[in-house]
């Protein structure tokens, strides 16, 4: 057992920021193979946290308390439980195989690799802290290394992407600054033990807010609403997901894979870690709202999806549609957990649960909030995988034939067959095929949504049956028919080490997820049970 | 032997095809005949742990009622965790007979059919997980599972249907036969899903085997009005038979499905896709029967219907195809609409033994037909080989229209020919004997040929259920009964019609003349089917047929019983299904059907056969034939009303929603926001400044009190972005 596991884990990136800047630039192999072995540390530390979890008690471990800003309240204060560990590990290995696949990076090596680790830095900041103005401190910080990574390493509408990625973050999150400001008005504290607790919980007994003009739950709206807004935009919810198709697009492959792969993930994490748990009544209340805004994203983001010839496009659409599931499986949780929580709790918006088709005669049990909250945590693992590994995919023939446009790629599998099968499987993984992690969080979701918006799941249904078409189809485009006229003579090279390096960690993740889930569901189920059980 | 032995054997029994998969993928990509011993001894392997099994219980009338079951905790879910296992019960143990001997004799067709192929090893690995997926589905003893590897048998027929990837019209097969297999998926989901939700387990003994829960669903009224849930989720989980089953309105794929080489066909008709789907259907017959209790018929009605119309409806596009694989392609369609009616009337056993007869008699069907073709084919290189030299490459490939590497030079010259057309053929009783006498034997069970074959028993079986109901004033069976006879006067008349084009008379191409025999390894897995194709049949066969069970007593005693089918199955069901009294009517039916549409056949094809160039005597139907050649035109229906318009929504939705109307919201917003920032600017630098410079820091104490609700720097338009966000919550919350 390590002391301080958490704070040395989230903080020996930035060593390794530290160490690449003293590189000299010309050194790029150094930087290169350097940062991946340096990131190896985070991953082990990760790993050795998760080994000595203790399963047999729920609730946040490794905790770390330090004075930090007493004039506010705030203290340093971090840890870790079932639904913030798994995401933490996910970061901790998605960052060297993104580095990986960064390696032809060319231009100001030494920076890249610098903001990487700040990213990686920033976003295991997000999921370890327990304070909410250190919360919102690494949220933010995990915005700048992004932005300059999509702006300076991006493609050719990178300055067009990444304001808008920047200016719709940033809008969103300042929204949630004045949320967390107002939660410790009311609780007189940002520390989310105390304000997950019955005494400090914000809106209850003593812990209201009188300023200005405007009652209590003026001010509990406001907040409610903020959030949500924060994270929805970060999920993506339709329709606030224009930013991501740009950003995804536009982004260096290594970017695409943190990006899609981890910082989507901060929006469905603080769903579950803040909005359900601090607001259970207002969030049950609107449920409904986001369960047919989350219907739209797998809809329509399959759609959209089928209707790209660009393959990275396609594969950034992709997470609109998968991500979806994730903010159904978070709807039906603040649903079902509402009702838990007070049985008699009737939606306001009775004929929006009515459109939505909730079944009278399902079992109401305690499981349906549970199995959402951890389809949803799964989904979003699952999809860190699938999203990693297919963006790794498309950057690897956009290297070798400089475009990606679908209706010039074509044949591929005939002179490229490791790439052509490694493709299949990776597409496989993101389609959901069973076997491969990412079917049993479909199911759990499917299953958990049927209980509490049936309606709503069965429409859901068919953007899974469109997640299909894409898929196919970005199949069919590169890998079948007839070799492209181009690519005859002008030969494209199988996929190297480096790569498969990069790509069969993802993939052997996938399939041992796939056949054992219960790896990563122990833990998952565990942290959730005590959230929403 | 002990049960726990054979549990183990079970546990087994999918993994040898399965670890073959990822040894041949991982390492023995480029050696062929290691790769051969690593596949066939995998199924090998896998044959003797299920005949093991199969043989050791096949005496237990009592398994029905108490399988073998084994299971573990899978997932975590809450305080509980969810199982999976296996099971042998009376059906999967019928299914532990006829997969891996099906599979093994396709394995082995397929070394010598596919052996030239320079994909050769990778075909090897995606048929051992095919047939690894079917046995794991087979011994599955949770829908869960069963549906996992249901998938993974629907990626592995996507991947064979589009094994000559190059070629567009296999991979828009293959993407067709995922496509439309997953419509069913879907609800099959859904099925899946609103059983768990209302049981709290998906496993078929807990479910279907439990009284109290199958009254619980039949008493449950079901999200739609004026149904039970018993019959909403029976039907939902029916969908996916209609899918993977190949149903009628998702039966399009199936055809289509020939793109992929023969041994895959006889795979998918066969031993794996389409039983899979009738396989289901039966493991939740008593949800459909304990709806049918209380009332509720839905269920029974629709499965009934779908499986007259899909059953008629194959049987006549049949007989407008000249393609000798399309022709078994549908005669599947039609035979699995057989089972399907039967399940709809309650015919539980007589849907199992169709299945299971048809299983063998299909796979020889099929593999015939593939030796016919490659017969052929090798006639037309033979012919070509005189002009130049290409004999030693002639066996590369048959269903890909010669599917060398250079496939470019595909369309120039040979493509003209289609080994497959049998109006190409004739002739080929002489020079291709063994593939005449075993194709015979399978068209004969097609077509019912009285006491002598496999089918005739259990499409004899069917229709006396079929009877049974209409003589017992139930409407749906009456139905199924006048459908069903005319679907098989109908299958008698285009196997017999099939075979005579195929074999009978006078070459009607060089090919077809110069045409030879094949290798022992594509000949064996025939005659092994053959002999299926004939005897299986007498595992059912109830003692009144005083004829035949004295003569094969001693293979139905061999079993211990007569009627051994009927009564080891039907321990599947918690009530008992009757036997049923005997009735000669129906079976004169059967003999009359087969005499009937075998002597149109031999009045049309068979005394005088057709000559090359001669028309075939179904088109003088004129439009109706046209019709029935372009298969009811249900392609060109399926893709104007649905497949073009989704794809047209596709097209344009990201540009005219995203883009076209959500981000010209942003750009608006944006652009606002810059406006006031501008004025804010203005405002700031003129006069702000302007006093500023006047009152020196004093202002600037002010406005830094004022700001301790903000940290640090924030650019002026998000402070406005800030403010009218908040002002609109404000609103929204205080006046709604």
């Amino acid at each position: 057992m390590i002391p301080n596991i958490l704070s040395i884990l989230t903080f020996l990136p930035l060593i390794g920021m530290v160490l690449v800047l003293l590189t000299p630039e010309r050194s790029k192999n150094t930087i290169r193979w350097g940062s991946v072995l340096f990131s190896l540390l985070p991953l082990a530390l990760s790993i050795i946290a998760w080994a000595s979890y203790d399963m047999k008690q729920s609730g946040f471990q490794f905790v770390e308390k330090a004075v930090w800003f007493p004039q506010i309240n705030s203290v340093y204060q971090v840890g870790v439980d079932g639904i913030s560990l798994p995401l933490v590990a996910l970061t901790c290995f998605l960052t060297p195989l993104a580095m990986l696949m960064s390696f032809t990076v060319d231009k100001s090596v030494r920076a890249f690799f610098a903001l990487f680790f700040l990213l990686e830095t920033a976003t295991l900041g997000v999921f370890v802290s327990l304070d909410l103005i250190v919360f919102f401190m690494f949220y933010e910080l995990s915005l700048v290394p992004m932005y300059f990574l999509i702006s300076v390493w991006g493609g050719a509408n990178r300055k067009y992407a990444s304001f808008k990625f920047m200016l719709y973050t940033i809008a969103a999150s300042l929204g949630m600054l004045l949320a967390i400001q107002v939660l410790g008005l009311a609780s007189k504290s940002f520390d989310l033990t105390y304000l997950l607790s019955a005494a400090g919980r914000p809106f209850t007994g003593n812990n209201q807010v009188n300023i200005l003009f405007a009652d209590p739950s003026v001010w509990k709206g406001i907040a409610f609403w903020t959030f949500t807004l924060a994270f929805a935009l970060k999920v993506p919810v339709w329709p606030l997901h224009t930013w991501l198709p740009d950003a995804h697009t536009e982004a260096p492959t290594g970017g695409s894979m943190m990006l899609a792969g981890i910082l989507l993930k901060l929006g469905g994490y603080g769903f579950l870690r803040l909005v359900i748990p601090l607001f259970p009544e207002t969030a049950g209340q609107y449920s409904s709202i986001l369960a047919i805004l989350a219907m739209l994203s797998i809809v329509l983001g399959a759609f959209a999806a089928w209707g790209q010839n660009d393959f990275k496009k396609l594969v950034a659409y992709s997470s609109v549609n998968h991500m979806g599931w994730v903010a159904l499986g978070i709807a039906v949780t603040a649903s079902a957990f509402a009702t838990a929580v007070d049985p008699h709790a009737t939606s306001k918006l009775h004929d929006i649960a009515v459109f939505a088709g909730a079944d009278p005669h399902a079992v109401k049990d305690t499981l349906t909030p549970v199995l959402g909250a951890s389809g949803a945590m799964f989904q979003m693992i699952t999809h860190g995988l699938s999203s990693a590994a297919m963006f790794a995919m498309v950057g690897i023939v956009y290297e070798r034939a400089h475009t990606r446009d679908l209706t010039k790629l074509g044949g591929l599998w005939n002179i490229m067959p490791r790439y052509g099968a490694v493709l299949i499987f990776c597409a496989m993984g993101s389609l959901g095929l069973p076997g491969l992690a990412g079917f049993v969080s479909e199911f759990l979701l499917i299953r958990s949504g049927w209980a509490a918006f049936t309606g709503l799941t069965a429409l859901s249904l068919i953007g899974l049956l469109v997640t299909g078409i894409y898929i196919l189809k970005a199949l069919q485009k590169v890998l079948h028919g007839p070799l492209g006229h181009e690519w005859a003579h002008h030969p494209l090279s199988d996929m190297n080490w480096t790569e498969v390096i990069a790509v069969a960690p993802l993939m052997l993740a996938m399939l041992i997820l796939g056949i054992a889930p219960a790896l990563v569901m122990n833990l998952i189920n565990l942290g959730v049970s005590k959230l929403f059980g | 032997m002990s049960k726990e032995f054979l549990l183990t054997l079970t546990w087994l029994a999918p993994f040898p095809p399965i670890i073959a998969f990822m040894l041949i993928a991982l390492f023995t990509n480029k050696r062929r005949s290691l790769t051969t011993m690593i596949a066939v001894g995998g199924m090998l392997l896998t044959t003797i742990f299920s005949f093991i099994v199969f043989f050791n219980v096949a005496g237990d009338h009592k398994l029905g009622e108490a399988p073998l079951r084994s299971q573990f905790a899978w997932l975590p879910t809450g305080d509980t965790t969810f199982n999976v296992g296996v099971a042998v019960d009376p059906l999967s143990a019928l299914f532990l007979f006829m997969v891996p001997l099906a599979a093994t004799l396709i394995f082995i067709y397929s070394t010598s059919y596919m052996g030239n192929d320079p994909r050769y090893t990778r075909f090897m690995a995606y048929l051992s997980l095919f047939a690894g997926s079917m046995m794991g589905l087979v011994v599955s003893d949770n829908l869960l599972s069963l549906f996992i590897f249901w998938e993974l048998m629907g990626f592995c027929s996507y991947s064979l249907i589009g094994f000559f990837y190059f070629k567009p019209s296999a991979y828009k097969a293959a993407v067709k036969a995922f496509m439309t297999t997953r419509v069913g998926d879907m609800l099959l989901i859904m099925g899946m899903v609103y059983l768990y939700s209302q049981t709290g387990t998906l496993n078929f003994y807990d479910t279907m085997r439990n009284e109290e829960v199958l009254h619980h669903l039949a008493a449950t009224p079901a999200i739609i009005p004026g149904m039970t849930a018993a019959a909403l989720i029976g039907l939902f989980i029916f969908g996916g038979t209609v899918g993977k089953s190949a149903q009628f309105p998702l039966h399009v794929w199936l055809p289509d499905a020939m793109e992929g080489p023969t041994p895959v066909s006889a795979m998918i008709h066969a031993a794996t896709m389409v039983s899979a789907g009738i396989f289901m259907a039966l493991r939740f017959f008593p949800l459909y029967e304990s709806a049918a209790h209380v009332g509720d018929t839905t269920a029974f009605t629709i499965i009934g219907w779908i499986g007259a119309i899909t059953a008629l409806l194959g049987a006549l596009i049949a007989v407008g195809q000249y393609d000798i694989k399309r022709v078994l392609a549908y005669s599947t369609i039609s035979q699995l609409g057989f089972m399907v009616a039967a399940i709809g009337i309650g015919g539980y056993v007589a849907a199992a033994f169709h299945l299971l007869t048809h299983a063998f008699f299909k796979a020889l069907l099929f593999l015939g037909s593939g030796s016919v073709i490659h017969g052929v084919e090798h006639g037309h290189h033979h012919l070509h080989a005189h002009g130049h030299d290409d004999h030693a490459s002639s066996h590369d490939s048959h269903d890909a229209g010669h599917g060398h590497d250079d496939h470019a030079a595909d369309n120039h010259g040979k493509a003209e020919f289609d080994p497959q057309d049998m109006r190409n053929m004739g002739g080929l009783w002489s020079r291709m004997p063994i593939t005449f006498i075993t194709f015979t034997i399978g068209g004969l069970a097609l077509m019912g040929a009285p006491f002598i074959t496999a089918g005739f028993w259990s499409k004899d079986e069917i229709l006396g259920h079929a009877y049974h109901g209409m003589t017992h004033g139930s409407p749906l069976s009456t139905v199924v009964f006048w459908t069903l006879c005319v679907a098989a006067v109908l299958t008698a008349f285009y196997t017999a019609r099939q075979i005579f084009m195929t074999f009978a008379g006078e070459p009607r191409s060089e090919a077809a003349a110069h045409a030879t025999e094949n290798p022992a390894a594509m000949t064996f897995p025939l005659i092994v089917l053959a002999f299926f194709a004939l005897t299986v049949g007498y595992m059912n066969i109830p003692k009144d047929f005083e004829f035949a069970y004295i003569k094969f007593g001693a293979i139905a005693s061999g079993f211990g019983i007569d009627h051994w089918l009927g009564h080891f199955v039907g321990g599947m069901l918690p009530v008992a299904e009757a036997t049923l009294p005997f009735n000669s009517v129906p079976v004169v039916f059967s003999v009359c059907i087969f005499l009937l549409g075998g002597l149109l056949g031999l009045w049309f094809y068979g005394l005088k056969p057709l000559k090359a160039g001669e028309t075939d005597p179904v088109e003088n139907l004129g439009a109706i034939f046209t019709a029935l050649n372009n298969r009811l035109y249900f392609d060109e229906l399926y893709r104007k009303l649905i497949i073009n318009r989704l794809q047209r929504f596709a097209d344009h939705y990201s540009n005219n929603v995203d883009k076209g109307f959500i981000d010209v919201f942003l750009h608006a917003a944006y652009a606002i926001l810059s406006d006031i920032a501008e004025v804010f600017r203005w405002f700031d630098k003129n006069i702000v400044t302007g006093i500023s410079n006047l009152v020196g820091n004093v202002f600037r104490r002010v406005g830094q009190e004022g700001r301790e609700l903000q940290t640090g720097q924030v650019q002026n338009y998000l402070l406005s972005a800030l403010i009218a966000a908040v002002v609109m919550m404000v609103f929204f919350l205080v006046f709604q």
